[in-house]
């Protein structure tokens, strides 16, 4: 359940951006993807909806390990968070969607269907990174 | 180059057009447009426990403003075998909204192997409905019948849930309760039919944003009965006369012939393949 304000969210994830926030690629202000760059935009989020959203499955995460330490003792959650930290580390390469399988089902997810299902599918989409790039990004060689 | 490139894909809602948006709704209000508005169902739904099990009842008529988007469209949804809903509120929101309840109840049902509940759907909705603050403006009425009886349930676009012997959603909210809270809970079927049948029918009647036909869904727990257009209140007026003209009505005054050489410029053949 969604319990948390959004006041408190907002001071929590201020995102740190460089020099040029509205960089696309080649590092130059792209106003055509990224619309014209005021501070405003850099710090305050355009949708109510939209922050709340992206740390949604952070704070249902820390609730249930917050609830869980009550009850059963600070083991329980420790555990459980090795293995989930076990189960983020199966990925394929970074330029290729992941399943995901063993997280998904450590957290119950995978018997339920949510937008994040329907829409905007990570397999689907159009854009892919360059493999190159990103392969050295992941490997720190970059 | 890094940052795009380097980022992770998830799912879910995308809030990147929402500035873009809400620069144009400036701009477009500055010169006196408005922006498109989503499709509502002004709506009449109503639900009953009768005897036996539930009555759904709910009219046709999607409006877009003030324009009738859609004269026949159904407001009564299918989450599960024995349990239905009702959408009022932003038409896609309804639908889309029921369709993912309803996969997230068939797999639930097929996890632990058993009928589902009601008082699961109207649990899995509400949180869900919570978790998007009301951004998300469908109303529902969920009834159905499981193990504990039948059972009826509304919940609001904000995430609020009310259980109650008798229902009334939509933009009649407020007219429409008189009339059940008269009824006793003891009625048998056809009496129960009845009495949504008027409370839909007066709905219809009274509010300009609900219209066309009245559809009923008795949900018992042997049979489910979806009775689209069970009843069809306002029929279109047939034409008494004909508005055609006869020919020779208006007098011709001057006529002019203009005509225009064309010449042949090109000829292509292209043989079709006809076998």
């Amino acid at each position: 359940m969604n319990t948390r304000g959004l006041r408190s969210q907002l001071k929590d994830s201020v995102p740190v951006t460089g020099l040029c926030p509205q960089a696309g690629s080649y590092g130059v202000q792209d106003s055509l993807r990224r619309g014209f760059s005021s501070v405003k935009n850099e710090l305050l989020p355009s949708h109510p909806l939209e922050l709340s959203e992206k740390n949604f499955q952070l704070n249902q995460d820390k609730m249930n390990f917050n609830t869980l330490r009550n009850i059963q003792g600070l083991h329980a959650p420790l555990k459980l968070q090795m293995e989930y930290r076990a189960a983020r580390q199966i990925q394929r390469l970074p330029f290729l969607p992941s399943s995901n399988l063993a997280l998904d089902t450590l957290r119950g997810s995978d018997d339920s269907i949510g937008f994040e299902d329907i829409l905007n599918d990570p397999v689907q989409s159009e854009l892919m990174g360059d493999p190159h790039i990103m392969t050295e990004y992941k490997l720190g060689v970059l | 180059m890094l940052n795009t490139s380097t980022k992770t894909l998830t799912g879910g809602f995308s809030f990147e057009n929402t500035r873009r948006n809400a620069v144009l709704e400036a701009n477009l209000s500055e010169k006196g447009y408005s922006a498109p508005n989503a499709r509502k169902t002004g709506t009449t739904i109503a639900g009953l426990i009768f005897k036996d099990g539930v009555i759904l009842g709910a009219d046709t008529r999607a409006t877009d403003d003030m324009v009738v988007a859609d004269k026949n469209c159904m407001k009564i949804h299918y989450i599960a075998p024995k349990i239905y809903c009702c959408g009022a509120g932003v038409a896609a929101d309804a639908e889309v909204t029921t369709q993912m309840m309803s996969s997230n109840v068939e797999l639930h049902s097929l996890s632990t192997g058993r009928p589902p509940l009601v008082a699961m759907v109207t649990r899995q909705l509400k949180q869900m409905l919570f978790r998007y603050q009301g951004h998300i403006g469908s109303s529902l009425i969920v009834g159905g019948v499981d193990i504990n009886g039948p059972q009826l349930y509304s919940i609001y676009p904000h995430g609020s849930y009310d259980k109650l012997p008798f229902l009334t959603m939509g933009t009649v909210t407020f007219s429409l309760p008189p009339f059940f809270e008269q009824t006793q809970s003891e009625q048998n079927l056809e009496e129960a039919k009845q009495l949504v049948r008027d409370a839909i029918t007066a709905g219809i009647f009274c509010d300009l944003g609900s219209g066309s036909n009245v559809d009923l869904c008795v949900i018992t727990e042997k049979t489910v009965d979806y009775l689209r257009a069970y009843d069809q209140p306002v029929q279109k007026g047939l034409r008494e006369g004909t508005y055609r003209y006869k020919p020779g009505t208006t007098a011709v005054l001057t006529k002019t012939v203009t005509p225009l050489t064309l010449d042949v410029v090109d000829e292509s053949v292209q043989v079709m393949d006809t076998e």
